[in-house]
């Protein structure tokens, strides 16, 4: 391995590390929220919202991220919004990821004992409260290591910003390769920077799993 | 804390290791691309496949076409006596050098600059088409040339071209955004992502060609000499491309693909 071209172009690799830290931490949070929104519509007892979620959550996880995030950046330009590569890469990517979080969302949501709800709603809680005090609290506790997946995935798929001109780790390895002529060596570096990033989440995750089970 | 570190260091630890694999493996693929070529007689040539007048993939037939391509036939036709003995696979400006490296093909023309730089990756043959780098706008737009290009504008490029480096030096204020290849950099430009397309002009005649929206501006400044490139070491193989070559020039048949082709 030739670590010149790591200390090289180590500018770059930093600009990049920047962006799809950014990137990654706002697709995070966007798609969690997002997620727990279009997961509480799936299952409500509005049927309007009910196929609303399902619609959503059916179309954003069964086409290609690379799709999603050129319609933002390229399609979205010919009726006069402009998004550039970092901020159309970061909505696809909350988006795309926001689908499957519903999904994990709600099936933690289903695996709570219908008996919480009923005892919330006879203790005199609304359905919204009830939901949001008792019920998805407990979902996404039961949740958070398929939770844990996704956001690996997230941080993972934010290379998807580098078809788009987004500034990523993976756009200056890209440039990077084309200027060295070298092309395994400088993604091998872009691997060990996502590593960064992936196994502290990865533990994260473990950590908050353990920590919440002794609570119960 | 110590699983944290002890985890890291397993996981780059197998990265390296994925890179000590790598390294094996270049340089791998037929040393000898003459005798490879002579054993499965026919040639494997790396073109382009978006580029209109070069090496574009026409949707309507499915087939590849170009100046490129109609040069490489007329190549194949003095080296091997039959010009249907070719095989194309497309390469990008990102993956032509290696691609050539791995042998995946044994020898690239596809719009490709003789640059010193590249000179140490590959070999290159005689020039066999010059062309310079140019900039493509939208008709009325306010950059009339590269010195238009100042802070706060920016200019479309491809990833791994020599244009991509080039404008980085002739206009260095200027913010360059790079994409996957032509067709997308051009999407780009028409989506207004950048105030200019920058790269050869031959091949931005082609686009101007498909969208009369859109122009060349301010003439060339730079040479962009494209050369045919093998696997670095290959003499025998660039002589005889060179021979090839001199006597398409000298057949009249290179003339005949490039009118047919070039109108500019």
């Amino acid at each position: 391995m030739d670590f010149s071209i790591l200390t090289d172009n180590f500018g770059l690799y930093l600009e990049g590390f920047k962006n799809t830290i950014i990137a990654s931490v706002i697709a995070l949070v966007s798609s969690f929220f997002l997620g727990v929104i279009v997961a509480v519509m799936r299952i409500s007892p509005v049927k309007v919202l009910n196929w609303l979620g399902t619609g959503y959550v059916e179309f954003f996880r069964n086409i290609p991220v690379l799709i999603i995030t050129f319609f933002f950046y390229f399609g979205l330009a010919s009726i006069g919004i402009e998004l550039d590569g970092l901020k159309a890469g970061t909505t696809a990517l909350s988006i795309y990821t926001s689908a499957f979080i519903a999904e994990a969302i709600r099936a933690g949501i289903m695996s709570v004992p219908k008996g919480q709800m009923e005892a919330a709603r006879s203790s005199g809680l609304s359905y919204n409260q009830s939901m949001r005090l008792i019920i998805l609290p407990q979902a996404i506790k039961i949740v958070i290591p398929s939770l844990g997946n996704q956001f690996i995935n997230l941080v993972k798929n934010s290379s998807i910003l580098g078809v788009v001109a987004g500034l990523d780790l993976m756009y200056q390895a890209d440039l990077i390769s084309a200027r060295a002529f070298v092309t395994f060596d400088v993604y091998l570096f872009v691997a060990m920077f996502y590593l960064v990033l992936t196994i502290p989440l990865s533990l994260g995750v473990h950590y908050l799993e353990k920590r919440l089970a002794r609570s119960h | 804390m110590k699983r944290f570190l002890k985890l890291t260091l397993i996981s780059i630890l197998a990265v390296m290791m994925l890179g000590a694999c790598g390294k094996e493996k270049v340089g791998g693929g037929a040393k000898n691309v003459d005798a490879k070529i002579k054993k499965q007689d026919k040639i494997i040539f790396g073109v382009k496949n978006d580029t209109r007048l070069f090496g574009y993939k026409n949707p309507s037939t499915g087939k590849v076409e170009g100046f490129d391509i109609d040069l490489a036939h007329a190549l194949a036709k003095e080296m091997l006596g039959d010009e249907n003995k070719v095989e194309f696979k497309e390469v990008t400006s990102k993956t032509r050098i290696p691609m050539l490296n791995n042998g995946e093909v044994d020898a690239v023309i596809a719009t490709m600059t003789i640059s010193e730089e590249r000179k140490k990756e590959v070999d290159f043959t005689d020039v066999y088409f010059q062309a310079g780098q140019s900039l493509l706008v939208k008709k009325g737009s306010n950059i009339k040339g590269i010195e238009d290009l100042k802070k706060g504008t920016k200019a479309l490029a491809v990833k791994g071209s020599t244009s991509a480096i080039n404008i980085r030096e002739k206009a260095p204020e200027t913010q360059v955004l790079e994409f996957e290849n032509y067709g997308e950099a051009f999407t780009a430009l028409k989506s207004g992502k950048g105030d200019a397309l920058t790269t050869d002009d031959a091949i931005l005649y082609g686009m101007a060609d498909e969208d009369p929206d859109y122009e060349l501006v301010g003439g060339t400044f730079t040479e962009e000499p494209y050369g045919i490139a093998v696997k670095k070491g290959n003499t025998a193989l660039v002589d005889k491309l060179n021979k090839a070559l001199k006597a398409v020039k000298d057949s009249g048949k290179y003339e005949e693909i490039k009118s047919k082709w070039i109108k500019h």
